[in-house]
């Protein structure tokens, strides 16, 4: 009997499988949802949301038929509001605080801003104009939510704006490691266009230590965000970590992204260590490329998962396989270097670590090999250090410490946002969050900038 | 089961449901279709002289998405010569015998007109007459119509040429653009009118669309004014009913109509002093079925009552109804906010705060928990946050102790008054 899966995915035309999953609402389904809102004073969901977009107001506009002042409201609050509109955990935030939890079912929030900001993309609208340029120069590093977000709002107050890119294209996560069936790449692009409307400078395959050097942006900006994000997977330190056959998913995300997809998945079976949302989009990028089997292995159990709840459910009905309290030994490679499978142990539960979640212990003697035709690694992001140590600033183990206050790094000139400055235990590393911290470094810079009298 | 039966002025149904003079009385397939469904009966769409009717000729009103809020036509009377429309009345009356089947009729202000449509529509058995002094558009502006019954004289006059000749029951319909509905309701009583019915619909435009500018509807661009009704129209329809039951020389049954949309509405035209109900925008928005709740849920509403028939109902809550002079001045009531229920949506704190009198606080409970709470000293008793509160049972309105005994503005200006001429008298 077909699966479920097996009917949405096609072996023929991958690029169908890459397709954005969820539908967007019609006029009228968003017109009734709309209609559903109670429009709260002082709403809850305004202040479940990290960039505190006016929600009731943004809906009340759908209502109306005013789609240019919804996407406006949107927008205004959050620079990358069409993507957050899609990839926000929305139960956890705006929609899990909706009073309607409690008497009927929550709004759709996240539905109706994708609504907004959809109706704004296919009617090309420009939401935003730059302000009066004020002479200042700001050099922003990495072009992903957090730099984009302070792009946009230095630019309203009229700053001379640099944006630093070390890939081809804007966009950052948004661009290169969202799952496209979840947020396609125009939706990025777009967000990045208005952006760049405000006469804001991106300069793209440019990588600040390499294409151009730290120094020369602290002497020619007035001030600097550094908002590159985080990197690359780190090593597993393993056996077998360099055959034919082993991934870094974050690598593997963004060539689902970029050109053609590879057609060497089809059929084969394929291994994932971690159990985060990269994780997931590892998973349910390789059964969308046609693998026959995809299995997750965790060293802890899905309690201590940190996907989502939702992207668990998604990778299941996608019919990716979890191997709970799993760890990998050393990948396994025939002569030719080619993966075949992976040795792993069995673990169990210690007592809590610091961070509270009990550590993983192997189980001795309890070695056992999945056959795999490729591995991919999901185990977390390596940090820019390098590039953090070229500004010389303060970071603990590549974590760029700032005063929360004012998101200003152990160089006054800098401020920094976004995962760069994402450390353990402190919430989620989220693109709305990336958003929020994005703006308030700019409004920092520009309390900053504004108060000091400019010399004649 | 309760006996739904009623009998108004002498015209029987099986139950208080009638289709209105309108679209869906048009023909005999379509009042045969409405028996069948269960309608109790039907008041066949206005005969008269032929007219022309137009394209477009309706609209609709959606409130947040809900359509049909409020329904306005330009229609005219029957658009069918009136010997197939008199063959079908006779045809449907032999098979649906125990329906009520009344005529409505316009014609112009002449008695040998009147007289003779009389005598015409009776020779094929109908049940009762309906005179349609009521139509705002169209045929007013022939002389017919709410042109006719916006002229009390013109109302008791050709209600009186009717009661000339006719053998079977009266009703004259009446309209609500006018500004005190019992002129004309007693003038319908002067002529001899059997019953009344009440409301005609209003006059209206229902929009203007934001593309074209044009009026909506419109007939080739340009538009004119309708009849309004639906359930928008509802509370205006129920006011002018009750009035005309309250009103010492109206004496005559009351067939009500205006927005009723089912059983529970049904129910309050009646208790406000409506023998029966017409039914029109309801059956266009839903069709004929709609009528099986109506008749089941005021089954179901008299049993659990406790009420044996219908006709029991009628004008109870009359007595009720009156002047704003003879209100209570000493009557408190205030709201209390069920913290239990309440899901802090705040709709009612900022209708207070804003418009009505900032007695709603926002306070926060040793948990750190949010809470909305009634300043009782300040609150007026206005209704307004229970009337915004999207939760059933969040907000109540509670009477207060009294404080001092009732009295009226009219009791209390009577003391003053005797007061003063005591004053006057000692000078």
């Amino acid at each position: 009997m077909p699966t479920e899966k097996m009917q949405r995915i096609s072996l023929i035309n991958l690029e169908q499988n890459f397709q954005e999953v969820e539908q967007g609402y019609s006029n009228q389904e968003a017109t009734e949802e709309a209609n559903r809102c109670l429009y709260c004073y002082d709403a809850p969901c305004i202040k479940a949301c990290p960039t505190g977009i006016d929600i009731p107001t943004f809906i009340k506009k759908i209502a109306s038929g005013n789609l240019l002042g919804s996407a406006k409201t949107i927008m205004s609050s959050n620079p990358v509001g069409a993507s957050c509109a899609r990839v926000c955990p929305t139960e956890e935030l705006c929609e899990g605080s909706c009073v309607l939890n409690y008497s009927t079912s929550p709004i759709m929030i996240g539905k109706l801003q994708r609504f907004a900001t959809d109706w704004a993309i296919q009617n090309d609208r420009t939401l935003f104009g730059p302000g009066p340029s004020n002479g200042k120069k700001v050099a922003i590093i990495g072009a992903g939510p957090a730099g984009l977000s302070a792009a946009r709002e230095l630019a309203r107050f009229g700053y001379d704006v640099t944006i630093f890119e070390a890939a081809e294209k804007a966009g950052g996560l948004n661009t290169y490691g969202i799952v496209s069936f979840r947020l396609p790449q125009r939706i990025s692009y777009w967000e990045v266009e208005q952006v760049k409307k405000l006469n804001v400078k991106i300069r793209t395959n440019t990588a600040v230590g390499k294409d151009i050097s730290a120094q020369e942006l602290l002497e020619k900006f007035d001030r600097i965000v550094l908002a590159v994000g985080m990197g690359n997977v780190p090593s597993l330190e393993i056996e077998g970590e360099n055959l034919n056959g082993v991934y870094d998913a974050i690598e593997f995300v963004k060539a689902t992204k970029t050109g053609k997809l590879s057609q060497h998945f089809i059929g084969k079976k394929v291994v994932v260590i971690g159990a985060g949302n990269t994780a997931i989009d590892g998973a349910t990028c390789s059964v969308r490329l046609g693998a026959e089997n995809v299995k997750i292995i965790y060293r802890r159990t899905a309690e201590e998962m940190t996907a989502y709840d939702f992207e668990y459910e998604f990778a299941k009905m996608d019919g990716v396989e979890f191997r709970w309290l799993t760890a990998p030994k050393r990948i396994l490679g025939d002569e030719n270097g080619k993966v075949i499978g992976i040795e792993c142990y069995k673990m169990k539960l210690g007592d809590p670590e610091a961070d509270g979640r009990r550590r993983p212990v192997a189980i001795q003697n309890s070695e056992f090999v999945i056959q795999a035709d490729a591995v991919i690694k999901a185990i977390g992001q390596t940090r820019h250090i390098n590039l953090i140590e070229q500004f010389g600033i303060a970071h603990e183990n590549g974590v760029v410490q700032v005063n929360p206050q004012n998101w200003q790094t152990s160089n006054p000139k800098i401020v920094a946002c976004g995962d760069v400055i994402f450390g353990k235990g402190k919430g989620e590393a989220m693109v709305v969050t990336a958003a929020q911290q994005g703006k308030m470094a700019a409004y920092e810079i520009h309390k900053q900038l504004s108060s000091v009298s400019s010399p004649v | 089961m309760a006996d739904l039966r009623i009998n108004l002025a002498g015209i029987e149904s099986p139950n208080p449901f009638w289709l209105a003079s309108a679209p869906p009385t048009n023909s005999g397939y379509q009042v045969q279709r409405a028996f069948e469904a269960g309608w109790g009966g039907a008041v066949w769409k206005t005969l008269g002289d032929p007219i022309l009717n137009v394209t477009s000729r309706f609209a609709g009103i959606s409130f947040n998405g809900q359509r049909v809020a409020g329904f306005n036509n330009i229609e005219l009377i029957t658009d069918r010569p009136l010997d197939v429309n008199l063959k079908e009345i006779y045809e449907t009356k032999k098979k649906f015998p125990n329906h009520a089947v009344i005529a409505s009729l316009m014609v112009e202000p002449q008695q040998e007109k009147w007289h003779e449509i009389v005598k015409r529509v009776e020779d094929v058995g109908v049940d009762g007459l309906e005179l349609n002094f009521g139509c705002p558009h169209g045929m007013a502006e022939r002389g017919m119509g709410s042109a006719s019954g916006q002229v009390p004289a013109l109302v008791e006059r050709q209600t009186y040429w009717v009661k000339e000749v006719a053998k079977t029951p009266v009703i004259v319909k009446l309209t609500p653009n006018i500004t005190d509905i019992t002129a004309t309701a007693e003038a319908a009583a002067n002529g001899g009118a059997d019953a009344i019915s009440m409301i005609n619909t209003i006059n209206s435009l229902m929009g203007v669309d934001l593309d074209t500018w044009n009026p909506i509807p419109h007939v080739a661009g340009k538009g004119a004014h309708g009849g309004y009704c639906g359930p928008a129209v509802k509370p205006i329809a129920l006011n002018m009913v009750a009035d005309c039951a309250r009103h010492p020389q109206i004496n005559i049954p009351i067939s009500g109509i205006g927005g009723i949309s089912n059983w529970r509405d049904a129910v309050e035209f009646m208790l406000m002093g409506a023998t029966g109900v017409q039914v029109c925008t309801a059956a266009m928005h839903h069709g004929f079925r709609i009528v099986e709740d109506m008749i089941e849920g005021l089954n179901h509403y008299l049993d659990s009552k406790g009420i044996v028939s219908v006709s029991e109902i009628i004008g109870k809550s009359v007595p009720k109804y009156s002047d704003w002079g003879d209100l209570d001045l000493n009557y408190n009531i205030a709201a209390r906010i069920n913290t239990d229920v309440c899901i802090n949506c705040n709709k009612c704190y900022i209708a207070c705060e804003d418009t009505s009198h900032q007695c709603i606080e926002r306070l926060t409970d040793s948990t750190g928990k949010s809470y909305l709470k009634v300043r009782e000293e300040d609150c007026v008793g206005c209704n307004l946050c229970s009337i915004v509160c999207p939760v059933d049972g969040a907000i109540d309105m509670i009477e207060l102790p009294r404080e001092l005994p009732p009295m009226t503005w009219n009791e209390r200006q009577a003391v003053l008054n005797a007061a003063a001429c005591k004053v006057d008298i000692s000078k």
